[in-house]
């Protein structure tokens, strides 16, 4: 039997996620079933493999194992306390988010020109 | 008219969050080869059908996006006039000594208006796979994967597309084959330093630095659905596409990488020659002009970069 859990979005919504599933897919799969009827806007997608920091996301509860996400857009602190890209995070148990998308064009951190 | 001073992009240098992961898919999914891997675990590869040492070299970093873009140019007495001119528009040059990466020359490097180091050379080796030259069979090694005949070329967002423009052409001698203009001013440029449609291009973007695509040239279309096969049977995040891009005409697929650094295969797209006019577009149109078949943009293509 497949193991699912369940991906509670604040205020907007459930996701049922597989196990070994990017969180961000069973979102995707959600929204494509109508099931996130209340996001404030479009579900925010991007690479999906943890780069560009568009699906950025905060955790309220639950257990998850995650995937190398850039540090461009999650800091180590920022991971410790919760912040997360949902693509680069699997579900280990039901999860609660909250989406935090970056605001957009924010300037980061400049990174030196390595050669 | 023979083709001078730059002649085209040599390499790009791509950071990726997981190597193997990267090797897996620029080597086994683009169908790119291994040349080697150097001393400081930077990995070289290229395609079956370049001849130089390499085109891409990952480099394992903690977050994604590209260091540094470079074009060869066609000897060290244009390295030397390309420096002086580069200096006297007033953009500090610095010197990256030969063998810096393995099997290429002594380059120079600089950073223009939109925050991206591009850098020039003159020498590479050569290294294995690489075309025949004598009765030349149309492939030494057999294409696998996406079938990539060559690293093409490469969009970048950032600030200041106008000085870009302006340092492309009266610098490096390129030429704007296609713009957009929206109505508060210069969106993005097409820029061409041979007989393609572009070497490099610019979207204006808050953010310098970032990158919006690496792309690499398919033989026709049907290698186009091809790769859109591969794909999804390796479950590769999808951008957009199959589709045809309005802006050089080239039948396109967007996809990520996985350290979400996007590429595109492509095909087709017209020959430029030096004295064509330099194609328009305006906001009426820029769906069609990006995505000719959607005809509307995708929220991603102006957002979503590493």
């Amino acid at each position: 039997m497949p193991v699912l859990y369940k991906i509670t979005v604040e205020n907007s919504g459930e996701a049922t996620c597989y196990e070994g599933e990017r969180v961000l897919v069973a979102l995707e799969r959600a929204q494509g079933f109508g099931r996130l009827k209340n996001l404030p806007r479009k579900l925010p997608v991007g690479c999906r493999r943890g780069g560009c920091g568009v699906c950025r996301a905060r955790v309220l509860s639950g257990d998850y194992r995650t995937a190398p996400m850039s540090r461009a857009h999650v800091s180590e602190a920022d991971e410790a306390a919760g912040l997360v890209l949902s693509c680069a995070i699997y579900a280990l148990g039901d999860l609660s988010l909250r989406l935090e998308p970056p605001q957009l064009n924010k300037p980061t951190k400049q990174t030196s020109n390595i050669t | 008219m023979a083709l001078t001073g730059v002649l085209r992009p040599g390499f790009v240098q791509v950071r990726v969050l997981d190597m193997q992961a990267a090797l897996e898919h620029y080597l086994k999914r683009i169908g790119l080869h291994e040349v080697m891997t150097g001393e400081d675990g930077r990995v070289y590869l290229k395609t079956g059908d370049e001849f130089d040492h390499h085109s891409i070299v990952l480099r394992k970093a903690d977050h994604a996006g590209v260091d540094l873009l470079a074009f060869k140019v066609a000897s060290e007495a244009d390295l030397d006039s390309f420096e002086k001119r580069i200096v006297a528009y007033g953009y500090p040059v610095d010197h990256v000594p030969a063998g810096e990466q393995p099997g290429v020359g002594r380059r120079i490097g600089f950073t223009i208006a939109s925050g991206h180091r591009i850098e020039l050379y003159a020498h590479a080796d050569l290294s294995d796979p690489k075309p025949f030259i004598h009765n030349p069979d149309v492939w030494s090694v057999e294409p696998h994967g996406m079938a990539a005949q060559r690293f093409d070329h490469a969009l970048f967002y950032g600030p200041n597309v106008d000085e870009n423009l302006d340092f492309f052409e009266k610098v490096l001698d390129f030429r704007c084959a296609e713009r957009v203009d929206l109505p508060d001013g210069l969106l993005a440029i097409w820029l061409s330093c041979g007989m393609k449609a572009h070497d490099i291009a610019f979207v204006k973007h808050a953010e310098p630095n970032k990158l919006h695509h690496i792309s690499f040239e398919l033989e026709s279309w049907s290698d186009v659905g091809h790769a859109a096969d591969i794909i999804t049977r390796y479950d590769i995040s999808i951008d957009v596409g199959p589709t045809r891009h309005g802006i050089t005409r080239g039948q396109t697929i967007y996809f990520f990488d996985p350290s979400g650094n996007r590429n595109e295969v492509f095909a087709g797209g017209y020959t430029y020659y030096p004295d064509n006019p330099t194609r328009t577009w305006d906001e009426t149109q820029i769906g069609k002009a990006i995505f000719y078949y959607e005809r509307q943009l995708n929220e991603a293509f102006l957002t979503v970069v590493t």
